[in-house]
């Protein structure tokens, strides 16, 4: 970058940007270059979308669907970081864990969450468990792999001085190397908190009864390409909430720790 | 029996055509409550000396041993004050100074009294609940200090424990390390590179050479101080004054230049 932008040109610039996509997709749409159902004006996307909080589509309005697909989100989450936080840290601090664990993990980890989709809806169900199994997918390496490496890379001299205050194992784990390594927790839920979202919006155009997804699969299946567009924006703005709700988190708990 | 004992230590890092031999065999006795400092040109293994007594390190051959027990792992009977501080930074004062003693199983009442006891003693009182970012660096090794003495520990080892504090600072934590050795003496083990703060501090000083670290002399600071009765003195300018210590300070400024040449 040539030069520094002030924070209000930072902001302008992007306003700029996202209008002229919206202005070009205006423009592709309402002077007819393609058929509507290939792509719907904004005008009718923002209408459907607002339509949607009234009308149920596939037998729910879209707030219920989204609360739908947010409960299995935070189990699903929730899950992933109840398991990958501590077994990360635990990693971290006993050498043979590590070594049994890592194989392991290296091995699974690059397999994408949606590819875990026939065996979740097997093993799990469409229901429930079927959809939080996928966002685990998603959400347990980013948990671990922070967990791990925060755990690992605490300043050797904290971890000296609490041995040498005769700090035992459970106490080390708790007391030391999760808060020593919280900064990089925290940034490891954040990352899976949006892979774990893209995964279950995935997870749920295959299995689920209900949901934003599940929604979309409808709307596509009688080409209702404003629902589907409704649909998309719902998760891009959900999404998009989560991470700043996250980051406020991440500040605050930096803060209250004297990191900054 | 010594408080402190290196027995034919020696002590190597890495191997193959890496090794590098870092002590070479240290026989050393430090007494009951003696206060002894090790000075030597940087890089001359002293602070190995400390991590081998705190159970950080293993020595390659010999042995150290601490009240007559071999050093295994580190542990609570010999505290350790470094260099930086190392306090726990989301824990307050309070906490700092509390594991230890939770770690020991005290009870909540004794705890309770104890970290009482040990904050009067450093000057502390007001900072309970303060967190360490909220405190000056000499209010932080005063911290690290209590966390260590309330421990009762065997033995204290201090690794160059004003090494990062400004020189006023400094000074002002010599004293009060003074101060503290006569309220509650201790067995301390000092690692330092400031031969004036070994001669103020200590009762006897090792001065080591340039690696393979070996103990080249021990100087006996003690004898001259009771002789001299530098006791009679607050400030440790008007100790560094008297012609005894700068006596002692010259001898040993001159035998760890012959190290920095030769």
């Amino acid at each position: 970058m040539d030069r520094r932008l002030s924070h209000s040109e930072t902001i302008g610039l992007g306003a700029l940007g996202l209008m002229s996509l919206i202005g070009l997709w205006a423009a592709i749409s309402g002077f007819g270059l393609v058929p509507d159902q290939f792509l719907p004006t904004p005008i009718a996307v923002i209408g459907r979308f607002i339509d949607l909080f009234r009308e149920p589509f596939a037998g729910f309005t879209l707030q219920q669907h989204l609360s739908s697909s947010l409960m299995r989100y935070l189990y699903g989450l929730l899950l992933a970081a109840v398991i990958g936080i501590p077994l990360g840290l635990a990693m971290g601090w006993f050498r043979t864990l590590d070594d049994v664990v890592t194989p392991i993990f290296e091995g699974l980890r690059f397999i994408a969450p949606i590819a875990w989709v026939p065996f979740a809806a097997l093993w799990f169900g469409t229901g429930i468990g079927g959809p939080i199994m996928i966002i685990f997918a998603g959400a347990f390496p980013p948990c671990l792999i922070n967990a791990y490496r925060g755990a690992r890379f605490v300043e050797p001299r904290l971890i000296e001085a609490a041995r040498m205050l005769g700090t035992g194992h459970r106490r080390m784990l708790m007391e030391i190397l999760l808060p020593a390594s919280l900064p990089s927790v925290m940034a490891g839920v954040r990352v899976a908190a949006g892979l774990g979202w893209q995964s279950l919006v995935g997870a749920e155009l295959i299995v689920a009864s209900a949901g934003v997804g599940f929604m979309m699969v409808q709307a596509q299946a009688s080409v209702q390409t404003p629902t589907v567009m409704a649909g998309m924006i719902a998760i891009g703005i959900t999404g998009l909430l989560i991470d700043v709700a996250l980051r406020q988190g991440e500040g605050l708990l930096r803060h209250r720790l004297g990191a900054d | 029996m010594a408080a402190i004992r290196f027995d034919k230590v020696q002590k190597y890092f890495g191997r193959g055509d890496k090794r590098m031999h870092a002590l070479s065999n240290i026989n050393l006795e430090i007494e009951d409550r003696e206060f002894l400092a090790i000075v030597g040109p940087s890089g001359c293994g002293k602070t190995t000396c400390l991590r081998l007594v705190a159970g950080f390190d293993a020595a390659s051959e010999g042995s150290v041993s601490v009240a007559g027990k071999p050093v295994m792992k580190p542990g609570p009977d010999r505290a350790v004050v470094f260099q930086q501080f190392a306090l726990f930074p989301w824990k307050t004062v309070r906490g700092n100074i509390d594991l230890g003693l939770r770690n020991k199983a005290i009870g909540f009442e004794e705890r309770e009294k104890r970290i009482a006891d040990v904050l009067k003693l450093m000057n502390l009182e007001t900072y309970a609940d303060a967190f360490p970012h909220q405190l000056s660096g000499g209010m932080q090794q005063r911290v690290a200090i209590a966390r260590a003495y309330v421990l009762d520990p065997e033995v204290l080892l201090m690794d160059e424990p004003f090494g990062a504090l400004d020189a006023q600072t400094r000074v002002v934590m010599q004293e009060e390390l003074v101060r503290l050795a006569r309220v509650q003496p201790r067995t301390v083990l000092f690692i330092t590179h400031a031969v004036e703060e070994a001669v103020y501090l200590a009762d006897r000083i090792a001065v080591m050479t340039r690696r393979p670290g070996r103990i080249k002399e021990l100087v006996d600071v003690k004898s001259v101080r009771d002789a001299e009765k530098w006791n009679r003195f607050e400030r440790i300018e008007d100790v560094m004054d008297l012609d005894s210590f700068v006596h002692l300070r010259t001898g040993i400024w001159r035998s760890l230049r012959e190290e920095k040449n030769g």
